[in-house]
């Protein structure tokens, strides 16, 4: 069976959109350079030439304005930053033009622009370039936040975020660009705000997202191993929240634990558990629980890395205490061989 | 330019080039693990700009820092601890390479996101009149960030309130991979746009380091003197990648030739040569130089090699002023 890369996949996708649609372009530092954004821009400005694929001046916030424009007037960007952390320069645009032109004026037009953003973490990426701010993102009402975890859903989610007729913003993790998926179902596009239930179980409900889920899987397949098998839940889908897929397993399972890259406080982990304990009280079986990143920002040496992001030990650990079972994490822990800052052994840095 | 000036240029610029090839050998081995970005083929102008800048002045640059940092007079062991993530790094082991800070010599903080100390040198200069102080506040940067608004809004405010400010822009022709011809209109002087906000501005070669010395004191005078905010083109090459410690003309972004032309200027071999010519330097005074640089530098890899990783704990200090505690908790 063909396997496919997560970069290859938005590839794909990219590739499949300025094909099917004229008003797609595609632009970002590097868009158009030899390393192609990871690989994730080859071949597109051959196929479609420099007025649909460019690269930029560094003017993210300019840039994103354009964007607006162009969409406001036809076309469907897709504007890539490689950092997450880059794109802060262009909140102005995200947050008072794009989020809210369709509804400040009163429906008469939206911003179906696509901006891809990519979340560094590792090999020193430190403070400035592995910000996880997708809770900022949703917190904004206007804004749709998707976060894919495999390839398959990155291809159909790109796909649905370019043909959306509002403002996305897809959070692509660095550390997902190289896994690879079996094999991808052509033309599909996935709706937006559609959960993807991974595991199945009665034990815990474990909802998750981007590359947290690569962790939680693990995770799950070393608990059913322990005869404990969860339900996982990749939200996929950021803002809007797949509410009902939720619910309904945690109506099933009674327990929640919550995986979320960026830090805890005001993470979207809190609006998880705030609205499932409301909604779901009486179906609790214990506390909902949440695994994030510490309130500090990421640092640069790899000795202050090798404990802040969260793995799947921690997350066997935490669905352990939940079910009140005790379960020796270390043979999981041994079987990463690779340096706890990189995402395997192909990876020597710099990005 | 008194030939003990030009000396110190040349021992600057080969200190620089000596420390930036020896991350480049080591990087390989990879204990620096951080995005490290190097200034050889550009060490021209960091040299003569930190000997221009007294100890006092302030300077801020952004993620191609290591030579402005050592220009300024920067801990070389502190500098390299820092890219190992050693506690006895500048900042701790909590910056890595693109975050570079040594505030007894007035470097004040470099940050990798491309004009974000634009601004920052600004204010350190509307501190510094208001403080009444004679100081200068350099802002280092390259040319992708005359392409950032905040460049703009930052000149126009120096130029508003005539402060204390030089800007040095050191335009290496590239913004990673793409050439100033994706970025901005042919045949565009970038100091003759900038000069259109009313600050007096010029551009020259930033590889005949006599000549960038003698330029940024001139303007350093015209500040002291209260003539307000200089800005300052320096052309000039990288010559390895943009990050990382590898040639890259392979992938096909820029051309061989236009490569080998730029390491013909070579700004190492150019003051050389002018200071052999003028029989001020000979082989027995180059290998004294070479030798103090070479045991300086094996010296502070050393030290950075042997100090100790930071307490794993650290990565939770530092947040807010030590009075002040986090509140959060799971
Ligand atoms: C706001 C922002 N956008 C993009 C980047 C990615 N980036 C890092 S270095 C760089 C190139 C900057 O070029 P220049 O300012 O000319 O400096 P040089 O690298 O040539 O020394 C870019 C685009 C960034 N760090 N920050």
């Amino acid at each position: 069976m063909s396997t496919i890369s997560f970069a290859k996949a938005i590839n794909m996708a990219l590739h499949q959109a300025m094909e099917t649609d004229p008003t797609v372009i595609c632009y970002g530092l590097g868009a158009d350079d030899p390393k192609g954004i990871f690989g994730t821009t080859l071949g597109l400005p051959g196929a479609f030439g420099p007025e649909r694929v460019f690269d930029m001046p560094t003017s993210e916030n300019a840039m994103t304005g354009i964007g607006i424009g162009a969409a406001l007037n036809g076309l469907r960007p897709v504007m890539t930053h490689q950092r997450l952390d880059f794109a802060l320069l262009s909140m102005d645009q995200l947050v008072n033009n794009a989020s809210k032109w369709r509804f400040m004026f009163g429906g008469k037009r939206g911003v179906p622009l696509t901006v891809r953003m990519i979340i560094g973490r590792g090999w020193g990426q430190g403070p400035t370039h592995s910000q996880n701010l997708q809770s900022m993102f949703a917190q904004v009402p206007g804004l749709k936040v998707v976060m894919p975890s495999t390839a398959e859903d990155a291809k159909g989610l790109l796909l649905a975020s370019i043909f959306d007729n509002d403002p996305v913003i897809f959070l692509e993790h660095r550390w997902l660009h190289n896994l690879k998926t079996n094999a991808l179902n052509d033309d599909k596009t996935i709706r937006l705000g559609e959960a993807r239930t991974l595991r199945e179980g009665d034990a815990a409900t474990i909802v998750s997202m981007s590359y947290m889920t690569i962790e939680a899987l693990h995770a799950v397949d070393f608990l059913k191993n322990h005869g404990v098998k969860c339900d996982l839940i990749d939200l996929r889908t950021v803002r809007p929240i797949d509410w009902d897929s939720i619910e309904k397993s945690v109506k099933k399972t009674g327990k929640l634990l919550v995986l979320d890259t960026a830090s805890l406080t005001g993470s979207l982990s809190g609006e998880i558990v705030a609205k499932v304990t409301k909604d779901c009280w009486t179906d609790l079986q214990a506390p909902p629980e949440r695994l994030a990143m510490p309130d500090f920002p990421e640092a640069t040496s790899p000795a202050l890395t090798e404990n802040y992001h969260v793995r799947a030990e921690h997350i066997v650990a935490r669905v352990s205490e939940m079910v009140k079972l005790e379960i020796d994490t270390t043979p999981l822990a041994k079987s990463r061989t690779h340096p706890h800052d990189v995402p395997g052994d192909w990876f020597s840095g710099p990005f | 330019m008194s030939i003990d000036t030009q000396l110190e240029l040349l021992r600057r610029i080969k200190r620089i080039r000596h420390v930036e090839e020896e991350i480049a050998r080591r990087y390989p081995e990879g204990k620096m693990r951080c995005p490290t970005h190097l200034s050889i083929g550009q060490e021209g102008v960091a040299a003569a700009v930190g000997l221009a800048l007294s100890k006092d002045d302030l300077a801020v640059s952004g993620h191609r820092a290591h030579a402005h940092y050592l220009g300024k007079g920067g801990s070389l062991q502190a500098m390299l601890a820092e890219i190992y993530g050693k506690a006895t790094g500048c900042c701790s082991g909590k910056g890595g390479s693109m975050h570079l800070i040594d505030e007894d010599v007035g470097f004040m903080g470099s940050t990798a996101i491309v004009a974000g100390t634009v601004p920052v040198g600004v204010g350190l200069a509307y501190g510094i009149k208001l403080k009444k102080h004679k100081q200068v506040s350099c802002v280092f940067h390259g040319d992708a960030v005359v392409e950032a608004g905040v460049f703009f809004e930052s000149v126009n405010f120096a130029v508003l309130k005539n402060l204390p400010v030089l800007f040095v822009c050191e335009n290496n022709l590239y913004s990673v991979y793409s050439p100033l011809s994706v970025r901005q209109p042919p045949g565009r002087s970038i100091a003759d746009m900038v000069k259109g906000l009313g600050i007096s501005s010029q551009s020259s070669d930033g590889n005949d380091a006599s000549s960038v010395y003698q330029i940024t004191l001139d303007a350093i005078g015209k500040i002291r003197a209260g003539q307000g905010p200089q800005f300052l083109e320096f052309s000039t090459y990288r010559w390895r990648e943009h990050c990382g410690p590898f040639y890259d003309n392979d992938i096909g972004y820029r051309t061989e030739e236009e490569f080998n032309d730029w390491k013909a200027k070579d700004p190492l071999t150019r003051l050389r040569s002018t200071l052999e010519e003028n029989g001020a330097l000979n082989s027995s005074l180059e290998n004294k130089i070479d030798k103090e640089i070479h045991l300086e530098v094996e010296a502070a890899f050393q030290f950075a090699e042997d100090s100790d990783f930071p307490e794993a704990s650290e990565a939770y200090t530092d947040l807010y002023a030590p009075a002040i505690t986090d509140g959060a908790s799971a």
